[in-house]
């Protein structure tokens, strides 16, 4: 299930998008007002509607639902959009959301600075000299959340938001110094051309705004992932954005953008592959070392996560990292990511820190 | 009289056993179950065994999980048998394990053992050459002489971390596309010179002993497979874990399958 939302002559308008018929209880008068009112002013958005006339029939048609033009210019559709645009990134792969938004934020959401004055003592149980360095996260459940809470999906995300922001603040509390986020994955972009669009914009604006919170925070960015398929103005933002906060110390924050795991063992391949040809190394020289050096997580000084978190109970690694995983304590949360927040993140690490790591060897 | 009434339990056994796989196979099976065997060495302590016997109830938990497996229909089965870390582990018990690996992997062409009986085909995964000359003697005998075998398959990764097969796999490819552009090197040029390229990727992963990592198993090609940790050591492993494991992955695989055409 994804959401689009277009900003549309200040028109706030939102219709779903469904790659197989859905049960959400879309009002079925409103979707196809929209779509006709889309399809009247701009002939592009025609294959929309197209696809979805053949997905309206299989829509379940709710109870009537009191529609009005008015009401899309309410007040209140224009705070959820607001709200919803305040989402930092769109990382549950299995539902994309998008939105364009009318460029204002909500102080609510914005992350409360955290400095060395305030550093909190870790919790009960929890000892320091045991404290993983590198967390990495896969967010799952921001979809089932909303649906389950009764909410629009974009709801969902903007609750996935405040829930990284509150693992990052953890985070950096707590002195772990690397923290990778699965974001969007090479799986994703078979989603319609106008969902990816809309997405990575979203993902611009949003850098762009988060820019000067995580500069005051000392948090230092790194993108990692397939930048080929970007669009131009993003690459820039990005190269920006790791380029202001690359001398940060506190935290490294690490987000995986078009990434899948056989995707950089690929890309580490050619590159040694053509360090070969141009005669610096030599076959027989390629070792775990090399290829390590070639990964695109060696932006970090600790490439490998001492600890891989997984919500929504879904107990699979999706080709999230993989070289990289090695050795690394995998923990399965039951809770959606929204509700996972800091008692999750106890209980993951209290896990971690009871586990005996051998790394193959024998505890004497 | 008590080998009568022993024979007649497993009859019975047998039986019942066939009757529960036949309602699990009503059901979508697994085409591919990989095991990392974990806690030979705890077992033994816990039961106050001395040290080699933990190894050696393994392997026969081994073999009737592998039965199991084989009644069910389950094609592929791959075990983790010994790590390239395991190595640093004290000479002698490494020594010991290596005992152990020959006699058992001499036996595996016996006339009665379970290879003749399920038509198996061995393979054995990892890096052969850091193993003594007998052990990979007696491995590439078993390969040889199972090579006819088709019906089910079982692979043995013994000497084997994944990195170093993404490594020697990554080696191969750019000698292979050594004349060619380097860019042109895709996910298929590695993936056909990896040594489980003979296998498909497992659905089901299952660790013993309660410990939730992958320890360097198989990780290029447990991207999208069900990862199982089940608390009990090893040579406790029993049939029930297989049932669970099999009815949680049929739970989820309706939902995955969609999600698969999607792709």
């Amino acid at each position: 299930m994804s959401t689009i939302i277009i900003a549309f002559n200040n028109t706030d308008i939102a219709f779903n998008i469904s790659p197989k018929p859905s049960m959400e209880a879309v009002p079925c008068s409103q979707l196809y007002y929209t779509v006709c009112l889309l399809s009247l002013h701009n002939h592009h958005h025609n294959f929309l509607f197209n696809q979805f006339h053949k997905r309206m029939i299989s829509l379940r048609v709710p109870a009537p639902s009191s529609f009005n033009l008015q009401r899309l210019n309410s007040q209140a559709l224009e705070r959820r959009w607001r709200l919803g645009r305040d989402c930092f990134l769109s990382f549950s792969p299995s539902c994309v959301e998008n939105r364009i938004g009318l460029g204002v934020r909500s102080t609510k959401s914005e992350m409360a600075p955290f400095t060395a004055a305030e550093e909190e003592t870790l919790p009960e149980g929890l000892q320091p000299e045991l404290m993983p360095k590198h967390v990495a996260v896969i967010m799952d459940g921001n979809g089932r959340w909303a649906k389950n809470q009764g909410l629009q999906p974009w709801d969902g995300h903007r609750a996935g938001v405040e829930a990284l922001r509150e693992i990052v603040e953890l985070c950096g509390k707590w002195g772990i110094q690397v923290l990778t986020v699965f974001a969007f994955s090479t799986d994703n972009w078979i989603r319609p051309k106008i969902e990816i669009d809309f997405l990575l914009s979203l993902f611009e604006r949003t850098l762009k705004s988060e820019l000067e919170t995580l500069a005051k925070n000392n948090v230092r960015i790194s993108i990692i992932g397939d930048s080929s398929k970007l669009p131009k103005s993003l690459l820039e933002v990005i190269n920006e954005v790791e380029e202001v906060t690359k001398n940060n110390t506190r935290l490294q924050l690490i987000v995986a953008v078009g990434y899948s795991g056989k995707y950089d063992v690929l890309q580490a391949c050619r590159g040694i592959a053509q360090r070969v040809k141009d005669g610096e190394i030599d076959v027989e020289e390629i070792d775990e070392g090399l290829i390590e050096q070639e990964l695109e997580t060696n932006v970090t000084e600790f490439p490998y996560p001492d600890l891989l978190i997984r919500t929504s109970g879904e107990l699979r690694v999706s080709n999230f990292l993989l070289w990289q995983l090695a050795y690394t304590e995998l923990f399965f949360a039951q809770e959606l990511w929204p509700d996972f927040g800091r008692n999750g993140f106890v209980e993951a690490l209290m896990s971690f820190q009871q586990r005996q790591r051998r790394f193959g060897g024998r505890k004497s | 009289m008590g080998g009568e009434v022993r024979q007649l339990l497993e009859q019975i056994h047998r039986f019942s056993r066939r009757c529960l796989f036949r309602v699990l196979s009503m059901g979508p099976l697994p085409t591919h179950l990989a095991f990392i065997m974990d806690g030979n060495r705890r077992y033994a302590k816990k039961r106050g065994l001395e040290d080699g016997s933990g190894h050696k109830a393994g392997f026969s938990t081994l073999m009737s999980m592998l039965q199991y497996c084989y009644e069910l229909g389950i094609k592929y089965v791959t075990i983790y048998a010994f790590s390239i870390d395991n190595f640093r582990r004290k000479p002698e018990e490494v020594q010991s394990l290596m005992d152990l690996m020959l006699e058992k992997i001499k036996s595996l062409l016996d006339k009665e053992s379970i290879v003749h009986e399920y038509g198996i085909r061995v393979y054995f995964i990892g890096n052969l050459g850091l193993l003594n000359d007998q052990v990979r003697a007696a491995a590439e005998e078993v390969m040889k002489a199972t090579a006819k075998n088709s019906r089910v398959v079982l692979l043995v990764c013994v000497a084997y971390n994944s990195t170093d097969e993404i490594v020697q796999a990554v080696k191969r490819s750019c000698v292979d596309k050594a004349d060619r552009d380097t860019e042109r090197i895709q996910l298929v040029d590695i993936e056909e010179n990896m040594q489980m390229s003979v296998a498909p990727e497992p659905d089901i992963l299952i660790r013993s002993s309660g410990e939730t990592r992958l320890s360097n198993f198989l990780l290029w090609q447990t991207g999208n497979s069900q990862l199982f940790s089940l608390d009990a050591l090893w040579p406790e492993i029993g049939l029930r874990h297989l049932v669970w494991a099999i009815l949680n992955f049929q739970r989820s695989h309706s939902y995955l399958e969609k999600r698969k055409k999607q792709l």
